[in-house]
């Protein structure tokens, strides 16, 4: 099947034929879509990958949060999900006396976590046990659609390891459209428009080669 | 004061002809999603946020997200100065925004979440309900939220003793009867419909089946706005 942009409502196929996969709904034997974005089937299911919208959690997401509010024993996260999540003492990796929350992690910070649990009531917990969870203390936070997030990683992460190499930045993309860089500071600049156009031509077809394009001539003019 | 003259009404349309329809998809950067729509002379802004957790707090549902939608008459919008604030006409019609639009949305996706919808009217010429709602569902589909249809408004009305489609202001004030109807044009199911006048049951049948005539045509207007909005960034 053909890549197709769609709108709420749009015929995607049967019931027989095929499977109703992510953004999409049924009534009756017809599968239609949800949402406004780009349908493709893979392996029988149809799905449709949206093109604007909230993030919407999923289990073992790398996302990086603000947190809003810290309580006796947890922390509220701004995780860009339509609610917030909990982050609980036992979570972190500081022994944490009660009531002293706000010792390791004040309003305002900015931490990188996983998603640990999501319940049907959309109450969402995060943790801080791994190894590239940590506090975030330097560089430059970049906001884009969440829905952008797989285009700036690329294919197998050919678009991330392009922007390595073109800028020397450190690159950490959070699952919920927050971006962390580290790097010089005329580099980052270069690597924030680069993010930024990508989040613009998102739905365009051979990106790799136009921000490998741009990226070229922003480091010449810049007398590299 | 004839109203129609010759089969012509007074901007010179015919019975059945709607007003000429300009839709926007997302011309504002910083809501989640947005349309602007000019309508004849009617200028309609709408802007959707969300889905966000639901403030305050009393009107969270455990089971679905909430609709609330906001219509507003801008004060410029009308001859005499409108004051502004809300009143019993933007109160009615933010109701009834809000449960025709509740009724495509997929909210049992988002328990406990709230999705805003800004209907601003900046000039108004008769059947700004009708634009507000047509809007509101193009800013919603922009927005990315999940949505069974995207619903489509448009109003018929009788004038001079004739059925007509689309009523303009004079036609409104001193016609015999109006019909807003919103619908989900793929399978036409009725999300609202409301009459003031009157008509006999065959006008109202009559009626009822010209103003379906024009949601389907203004619902072909939204689905090439909204894909027109992502085709112009694939030409650069």
């Amino acid at each position: 099947m053909e890549r197709k942009i769609v709108i709420p409502g749009t015929l995607l196929g049967k019931t027989d034929g095929s499977k109703q996969g992510r953004g999409t709904f049924r009534e009756g034997e017809n599968i239609y879509s949800s949402r406004l974005g780009i349908a493709e089937e893979k392996s029988g299911y149809v799905n449709v990958i949206p093109l604007s919208g909230v993030y919407d959690p999923v289990v073992g997401d790398a996302v990086i949060g603000v947190i809003e509010e810290a309580s006796k024993m947890s922390w509220m996260v701004d995780i860009m999900a339509p609610y917030p999540a909990m982050l609980r003492v036992e979570e972190v990796p500081w022994r944490v006396e009660f009531g002293e929350t706000s010792r390791f992690l004040k309003t305002g910070e900015v931490v990188v976590v996983n998603v640990l649990s999501v319940n049907e009531a959309k109450n969402i917990e995060v943790s801080m046990r791994d190894k590239h969870c940590r506090k975030v203390e330097d560089g430059v936070i970049v906001k884009i659609q969440p829905s952008k997030v797989p285009r700036v990683i690329g294919k197998n992460g050919s678009m991330v390891s392009l922007l390595r190499q073109h800028t020397g930045c450190w690159i950490f993309i959070g699952q919920n459209g927050r971006i962390w860089i580290k790097g010089k500071d005329d580099k980052m600049t270069i690597l924030i428009d680069a993010i930024k156009k990508i989040e613009k031509e998102a739905h365009t077809t051979g990106l790799t080669d136009k921000i490998s394009k741009f990226l070229g001539d922003e480091n010449k003019s810049k007398g590299d | 004061m004839e109203l129609i003259k010759d089969g012509k009404r007074l901007d010179g349309r015919a019975p059945d002809e709607l007003r000429p329809i300009k839709i926007e998809a997302g011309p504002l950067s910083r809501a989640d999603g947005s349309c602007y729509l000019e309508w004849g002379g009617n200028k309609v802004m709408a802007a959707v946020y969300g889905p966000k957790e639901a403030v305050p707090r009393h009107i969270q549902d455990s089971s679905k997200a909430v609709i609330n939608a906001k219509y507003n008459m801008a004060a410029f919008s009308v001859d005499d100065r409108k004051r502004p604030g809300p009143d019993r006409r933007s109160r009615e019609i933010s109701k009834i925004a809000s449960e025709a639009l509740e009724n495509v949305i997929l909210t049992e996706m988002f328990p406990r979440a709230m999705i805003d919808v800004c209907i601003e009217v900046l000039d108004a010429e008769a059947g700004t309900r009708c634009a507000g709602i047509t809007a509101a569902a193009v800013a919603l589909a922009d927005a990315g939220i999940p949505m069974r249809d995207i619903p489509v408004a448009c109003a018929a009305g009788k004038v001079d003793g004739v059925v007509v489609l689309d009523l303009v202001g004079e036609e409104d004030k001193k016609g015999d009867a109006d019909l807003p109807v919103a619908i989900a044009p793929r399978n036409e199911d009725i999300l609202l419909l409301q009459m003031d006048g009157h008509m006999t049951p065959a006008e109202f049948d009559e009626a009822l089946e010209l103003a379906l005539k024009g949601c389907r045509e203004i619902s072909e207007l939204q689905k090439e706005a909204l894909l027109k909005k992502y085709k112009t960034t694939e030409g650069e």
